[in-house]
């Protein structure tokens, strides 16, 4: 009785994934491996060999693992800092951190433009101050600042969490043991923070691989992300299926990705069963 | 021999305005069993915690050996911890968590080895060094937090509260097992618990502490016969604590009844708190000329060795007794303490002994 009333409160989430997740992923697949023809085909996915695609993809992997890394040695100190101080997640410090995550992405992705142009805010400041005008706007690193900017809360949230769970006599007791600083923080604080830091590689890196809106904005239209060039496929040539293809590939790097990262979860902390997005 | 091997001087710790210690002097000598008895929140974790380098004292200064350690770091102390959760490290496996210490000294794998055996074997656990550490009991756990500890020869290990989250048989069992470690090691334990049976046990030296002051500091025969004021006399096992009046030496008027004790140098006509253990009272018969003062049996509970019962005096005092001899309530009896069990104290009268007293 009980299992059949359970089934039934699962339908809505399941028709859900169907028709939103399973049917598009299907279509998706479909569109990926035929030509304009209908006829079955591995070119659209064999395409990715391209060197335009290959450099695309390259590119996005390079500047999506800056942007993580530079997130996680933002996030980490902090996270640290937040736990020693004891201020809580509630606290004011952590509230302005977060507070980018309250508005609009775009928004905030427009307001690093105009903060980069070359007749922008930062440019202004530097012309004031009497020093030389930077090239900022449509370079690598403007998208890797839009990216840090954007996705930063994502990573300090799961690390300040993994860290303010860690007991305080845990740290003590290695203190105790006549361990340094570095010593506590390499053999005790950083293993056991281990599932936080795959959280927040994992929310960090998949959607800096997969975007295509900041280095649109940011890298205007002249950088080319492996983002950049499916949405043109759909978008511009209106070629789906190779657009459907180079999909497929890039989350199959993304899955790839993702399982690299939680085999290395799994073999710091030892424990298995603990496991992060899938 | 001496000297002390710890000496706490003039430490003081306040904790937001709040004073935790205040102006403490505590000495420790060598190879004794020293444990840090009162109630939560009356200074004895932070007094360990200073010990232990984990909080910086206010004011005061730590000797080790002679040296001052104020503020050398918790790792460059020759101490050792064992933490009230065991806080032992999940991310490692029991052998690697007992060699933690040494490998950070950099030992020979080979000295490592030898160590961790005959620290599991210390601690009763041999052959356990397979197990996973989150899948110990709470006393297993203890024993590697332990063996953990004393593997890196500390001359002095610090045990807070370890035995707090153990059941009361386990408790029992340890209590014998840390009084055996100590005896083999030949180190000094200081040990903070707020269980005056578990002090009774297993030290060699009692200090009383509350509300940030050392109320009385000895053997715990001393502190159980001759509590120094009535905060010890009622955190030390149950007491009945009275008001009396000194008369001269080596008598005191209590309820209106002369006793005979044997303390004396408190003045004449004096007020004095006077304790006396509930199985130092004697109850006779109410016309026994040995009655020195009568009441009335107002409840009597059987606890295996003894009876507890009450008896009220005309004053309205309900005296705790323990006896092997029951007496039926609402049954008239008699009183009788004999000299030496009777302990005279003197009523508190500044500022900082009116602290000293019950926290009520």
């Amino acid at each position: 009785m009980k299992s059949k009333n359970a089934r039934w409160l699962a339908a809505p989430y399941i028709i859900w994934m169907i028709g939103f997740i399973v049917i598009p992923l299907f279509v998706i697949l479909c569109y990926g491996f035929v030509n304009s023809r209908g006829y079955f085909t591995f070119a659209n996915v064999l395409a990715i060999g391209r060197r335009e695609h290959l450099k695309a993809l390259g590119l996005s992997i390079f500047l999506a693992a800056i942007s993580t890394l530079i997130c996680f040695l933002l996030a980490y100190p902090l996270g640290l800092i937040l736990r020693a101080r004891n201020v809580g997640a509630g606290s004011f410090i952590t509230f302005i951190f977060i507070l980018p995550m309250w508005m609009n992405f775009l928004l905030r992705t427009l307001a690093w433009q105009t903060l980069l142009e070359r007749k922008g805010v930062i440019n202004a400041v530097l012309t004031a101050l009497h020093l030389p005008n930077q090239h900022l706007i449509n370079t690598p690193a403007a998208i890797v600042f839009g990216m840090v900017y954007n996705y930063l809360p994502f990573m300090i949230l799961p690390v300040y969490n993994a860290l303010v769970k860690i007991d305080d006599n845990t740290i003590n007791a290695a203190r105790d043991l006549g361990a340094n600083f570095w010593q506590t923080l390499l053999r005790v604080i950083l293993p056991l923070s281990v599932p936080g830091i795959v959280s927040g590689i994992t929310m960090v890196f998949v959607p800096a691989l997969t975007t295509f809106v900041v280095s649109d904005l940011l890298g205007g239209g002249k950088i080319l992300l492996i983002g950049n060039v499916i949405e043109q496929e759909f978008m511009r040539t209106s070629d789906w299926n190779l657009g459907s293809g180079l999909s497929l590939v890039l989350m199959v790097f993304v899955i790839l990705s993702m399982l690299l990262v939680n085999h290395f979860d799994e073999q710091s902390t030892g424990v298995s069963g603990r496991r992060t997005m899938f | 021999m001496d000297n002390p091997l710890i000496d706490l001087v003039h430490v003081s710790k306040s904790f937001d305005g709040e004073m935790v210690l205040d102006d403490l002097n505590l000495s420790i000598k060598e190879n004794s069993f020293v444990t840090l008895l009162g109630p939560s929140g009356c200074g004895k974790s932070t007094t360990l915690r200073i010990l232990g380098g984990f909080v910086k004292p206010d004011q005061g200064k730590v000797f080790f050996d002679g040296k001052d350690i104020t503020n050398v770091p918790a790792n460059k102390r020759q101490l050792n911890t064992v933490f009230q959760k065991y806080a032992l490290f999940p991310n490692m496996s029991i052998p690697e968590n007992i060699a933690f210490g040494l490998r950070i000294k950099k030992k020979p794998e080979s000295y490592i080895r030898e160590k961790i055996k005959y620290a599991l074997k210390l601690v009763n656990l041999e052959g356990m060094e397979d197990r996973d550490v989150n899948s110990l009991s709470g006393g297993q756990q203890q024993r590697i937090a332990i063996a953990r500890a004393i593997v890196n020869e500390p001359k002095v290990l610090l045990l807070d509260e370890p035995l707090s989250a153990l059941d009361r048989k386990l408790r029992q069992e340890m209590q014998y097992e840390l009084i055996r470690l100590k005896n083999e090691l030949g180190i000094t334990f200081i040990y903070v618990t707020h269980d005056q049976e578990e002090a009774m046990t297993m030290s060699d030296v009692v200090v009383v502490m509350n509300q940030g002051y050392i109320q009385q500091m000895g053997t715990p025969q001393q502190i159980y016969n001759e509590p120094e004021n009535a905060f010890v006399a009622d955190f030390i096992g149950e007491s009945n604590i009275l008001p009396g009046t000194m008369l001269e030496d080596k008598v005191v008027r209590i309820f209106g009844a002369v006793f005979k004790c044997v303390d004396s140098g408190f003045g004449t006509n004096k007020p004095v708190d006077v304790v006396i253990r509930p199985e130092d009272v004697e109850l006779v018969d109410a016309d026994d000329p040995k009655a020195l003062l009568k009441g009335k049996m107002t409840y009597s509970i059987f606890k295996g060795e003894w009876y507890e019962m009450g008896i009220q005096t005309p004053d309205g005092y309900e005296w705790l007794v323990h006896s092997t001899e029951n007496r039926e309530p609402e049954t008239e009896a008699g009183i009788y303490v004999k000299p030496y069990n009777i302990q005279i104290m003197n009523r508190p009268v500044s500022e900082d002994e009116e602290a000293m007293s019950l926290e009520e």
